[in-house]
């Protein structure tokens, strides 16, 4: 019989293990599934996870594609990760980048044609700014009523939804579109674009700003009483209570600051890689992001790498779709297994496994 | 690591027998040896002269042995006859169970309503549900761990009638305590462990506590003492402190007034569960008040959370070490910046100077005799006692003008609790004023100069600490919880109320 014993401190060697054993785990797992589906499973993770990268053919379309798309699940993940850590659970970050893309779209498209340094800044402004109200809303009604946070922020993703649907028909669509859904694209708007920092790279001011948001959070955890309040009420809320943090001020805080770093990911996605506001807009970087933040250990440095490598399973996984005909389901089952395997052996760094005889009953 | 090493002791028919040690000298898993939850490596026991070795707690009560434990195990929603139904192997039709609970109760003094709901039980008298479904095995060895600390002075003495009939009648009871008074008043022999071993077998009537004590800790205690000066100006007042408990299940505060003076040490009694949680809170700015309830050298604080009061020279140690009053998964070092970053001055615009605050934790290692291997080490790792040390050395040496403390000394060894306590009279005598809130009594008329008692929320007027009886006490705490009734054909104890 396998018993676990809790541990008096967490292992340390078990903290940094565990992601490395978790994506190895995965990939025999994903391997196996690979198999039955009738795919050569040594091709399926190559494709994954090296071709991207190193094969001549591809890499350069994918490998700027990396820091695009790991640039608004690291941002996103780095604001969750905060309340997260405090125990306020933000589930609504795809509806606060969506509102964040609306409204950095919207002050872009208010100013075209204009040119003006001025512009791009107040976009930026303006998607932190909508994020961080639409994130407001579940953390108001959390101090004031006592309501979930969890379900308010969720549903107001589907709210937030129907707004941008709305958005893409209605005000914001394009007036020379010829009718069909949808703004105007920013990337042809240079006062309001976001574009490629430096050719073939992929950075854009997201990435920069994701970079940013990482070592801002870092040193804010180890240095400073707001990262402390934020671990301590996390671990151990009454001891907070005690500290004399007050609980009311650090949901506002955390869902705040998750809520603008949201906005801001819509508001850079929307004027630089997607261009504009459409109906498809929205395609599941708040929710992945979750998993970032969770792959990431809730560290900054963890979610830097581990949205790189959310990012990477992304283009792999496409590659693999066209590549090999995998569906796209057991791509999403592949990115499942990994917070899975995760989240099993997450346990080993709190506990210590030990095998006792069975007592004679 | 060995609880218990040949540990021999015997213990006959009729006779109180004492088993003393301080927290962590193996008193529990010997008992649980006894009781059949713990099997000894080597090693023999003998009931009534047959070899006995429980496999389980079954086995055990079907010899005839019972125990009593610290902590109730009772189920809050059930009746006190389905309660005690759950603990026997057969139980009868409910009517005869609670037939017989009647006529045990009768018998032995404890009475007791089969049909209430044990959520309704008073502390006491829940307590006496766990001592009647004992009985009602008939048992011949009884084990008693730690009965009286939920008590007041009266259910005490009750408690000891009650046990002493049962000794009468030729029942052996094996009385676990650390209070040393109530096993001279009780008990004819006592074996002393320290450390897992006998160090020392006695009998109490023959001894002074004091003798007692310093087998129990190996060394020699002193007492705490003090300078006593004429008490300065006013420091902390509190008038008219109603609150209510933001724990469901937690006790209101009901007009709470007091006043203390620079230099003096309130201590406040009262069985768990009265308040005590709910005045450190309300003291602390954990929870708030109106702002002139609670006054800090003549200035309102009521409105002001725990950091604007620590400015201000007041600081607190909760009862509950981990999770409370420290995060159990935190280091020494993070857990010294949890109370200590607004007097100790820590932070510089927000960031946090981390060598300062390792140095302030290792000075609270040091000046309290902290023993863990260093200041990295999570806090849960601390035995009780060690931590209690830290949590109470945090806020001493942080210099505050008052201190409020709940519990100070649960749980930790004798020579460190006399420590803590003298750490808290030289607070004192340097002009900061205590409030010591506790269950120990001993340790309350040791440290206090004026005493008052919680019950249900309501705080007794504060009277001088000095010439108070154990008597007078008592009936502070609220006297006997509707114990007296019962007991009135026994004695005249009964007449109190």
């Amino acid at each position: 019989m396998i018993r676990l014993e809790k541990r008096p401190t967490p292992s340390r060697f078990w903290v940094a293990a565990t992601p490395l054993i978790a994506v190895v785990l995965t990939m025999i797992a994903g391997g196996i599934m690979f198999a039955i589906l009738g795919k050569n499973p040594f091709d399926a993770i190559r494709i994954i996870f090296w071709d991207p990268l190193f094969d001549p053919n591809m890499s350069a379309y994918s490998r700027p594609q990396l820091l695009v798309k790991a640039a608004p699940l690291i941002l996103i993940a780095i604001g969750l990760s905060l309340g997260f850590r405090a125990g306020i659970w933000n589930i609504g970050a795809e509806g606060q980048y969506i509102i964040g893309a609306i409204c950095g779209a919207a002050v872009g498209l208010a100013f075209y044609p204009a040119a003006g340094w001025y512009i791009f800044p107040l976009m930026v402004i303006a998607g932190a700014l909508g994020g961080f109200l639409w994130a407001m809303i579940p953390a108001m009604l959390r101090t004031f009523f006592n309501t979930s946070e969890i379900l308010v922020s969720l549903l107001l993703v589907y709210v937030a939804q129907a707004l941008l649907a709305a958005m893409a028909l209605g005000r914001l669509r394009n007036p020379e579109g010829g009718g069909f859904p949808g703004s105007r694209n920013l990337a042809q708007y240079p006062a309001a674009s976001n574009p490629e920092l430096f050719a073939g790279t992929g950075i854009h001011w997201g990435v920069v700003a994701a970079f940013i948001a990482v070592i801002a959070a870092y040193v804010m955890l180890q240095r400073h009483i707001l990262g402390f309040n934020i671990k301590l009420t996390g671990q151990a809320p009454r001891a907070a209570r005690f500290s004399g943090v007050s609980p009311v001020a650090l949901v506002l805080i955390c869902m705040g600051t998750s809520g603008a770093l949201a906005g801001l990911a819509g508001m850079f996605e929307v004027a630089g890689p997607s261009g504009k506001i459409s109906i498809d807009f929205a395609s599941g970087y708040g929710f992945t992001a979750i998993i970032v933040a969770f792959l990431g250990r809730l560290n900054p440095i963890g979610i830097l790498l581990a949205g790189l490598l959310m990012a990477l399973t992304y283009i792999g996984g496409e590659l693999a779709q066209f590549m090999l005909g995998l569906p796209k389901a057991s791509i999403q089952a592949f990115q499942g297994m990994l917070l899975f395997f995760l989240l099993a052996l997450d346990l080993l760094s709190n506990y210590r496994p030990r095998l006792v005889k069975r007592e004679g009953a | 690591m060995v609880a218990n090493s040949d540990v021999t002791f015997a213990i006959s028919p009729g006779e109180v027998h004492a088993l003393l040690g301080e927290n962590g000298a193996g008193k529990s898993t010997l008992v649980k040896m006894i009781y059949g939850l713990v099997r000894p490596d080597s090693g023999r026991m003998l009931l009534r002269g047959a070899p006995y070795q429980p496999a389980k707690p079954s086995e055990a009560r079907q010899k005839g042995v019972a125990m009593v434990f610290q902590h109730f195990s009772l189920f809050e929603a059930l009746n006190v006859a389905e309660n005690v139904a759950l603990g026997m192997e057969n139980p009868p039709s409910m009517r005869e169970l609670a037939e017989r609970i009647r006529a045990v109760s009768q018998e032995y003094g404890l009475p007791l309503d089969p049909a209430k709901l044990v959520g309704d039980l008073s502390a006491g008298e829940r307590q006496r549900v766990e001592i009647i479904r004992c009985l009602l095995q008939d048992p011949k060895l009884l084990i008693m761990d730690e009965p009286t600390s939920v008590l007041t002075p009266q259910e005490v003495d009750i408690l000891f009638q009650t046990l002493r009939q049962l000794s009468a009648e030729g029942t052996a009871i094996l009385y676990i305590s650390h209070k040393l008074e109530e096993i001279r008043t009780l008990c004819d022999e006592a074996t002393i462990l320290r450390r897992g071993k006998v160090v020392a077998t006695c009998t109490p009537r023959e001894r002074t506590a004091r003798e007692m004590a310093e087998l129990m800790v190996g060394q020699v205690l002193t007492p705490p003492a003090r300078a006593r000066k004429p008490p300065g100006p006013v420091a902390l007042e509190v008038t008219g402190l109603s609150v209510s408990s933001p724990n469901p299940f937690g006790t209101a505060l009901k007009n709470i007034a007091f006043t203390l003076r620079q230099g003096e040490v309130l201590g406040i009694a009262g069985v768990a569960g009265n308040g005590q949680d709910e005045l450190l809170l309300a003291l602390s700015g954990e929870i708030l008040s109106p702002e002139s309830c609670v006054r800090l050298a003549g200035k309102p604080v009521g409105r002001m959370g725990p950091n604007a009061r620590r400015a201000l020279g007041l600081v607190a140690a909760p009862e509950e070490r981990l999770g409370h009053a420290a995060a159990p998964d935190m280091s020494l070092t993070e857990n010294a910046l949890l109370s200590g970053y607004v007097r100790k001055g820590f932070l510089k615009n927000g960031f946090i100077g981390w060598a300062a605050v390792d140095s302030f934790a290792q000075a609270i290692v040091t000046a309290f005799d902290v023993r863990t291997p260093g200041t990295h080490v999570a806090a849960r790792a601390l035995s009780g006692g060690n931590l209690q040390k830290f949590v109470i050395g945090r806020e001493i040496l942080q210099d505050p003008s008052v201190i409020i403390v709940n519990q100070p000394t649960w749980g930790v060894d004798a020579a460190a609790a006399a420590a803590i306590r003298q750490a808290l009279l030289d607070l004192a005598a340097k002009g900061a004023a205590v409030v010591a809130i506790s269950q120990d009594l001993d340790e309350l008329l040791e440290i206090s100069d004026s005493f008052a008692a919680l019950n249900e929320g309501r705080l007794t007027a504060p009277r001088s600490a000095q010439g108070l009886t154990v008597d007078e006490i008592g009936l502070m705490m609220g006297g006997a919880h509707g114990m007296d009734v019962a007991h009135s054909h026994h004695d005249a104890q009964g007449a109190r109320t």
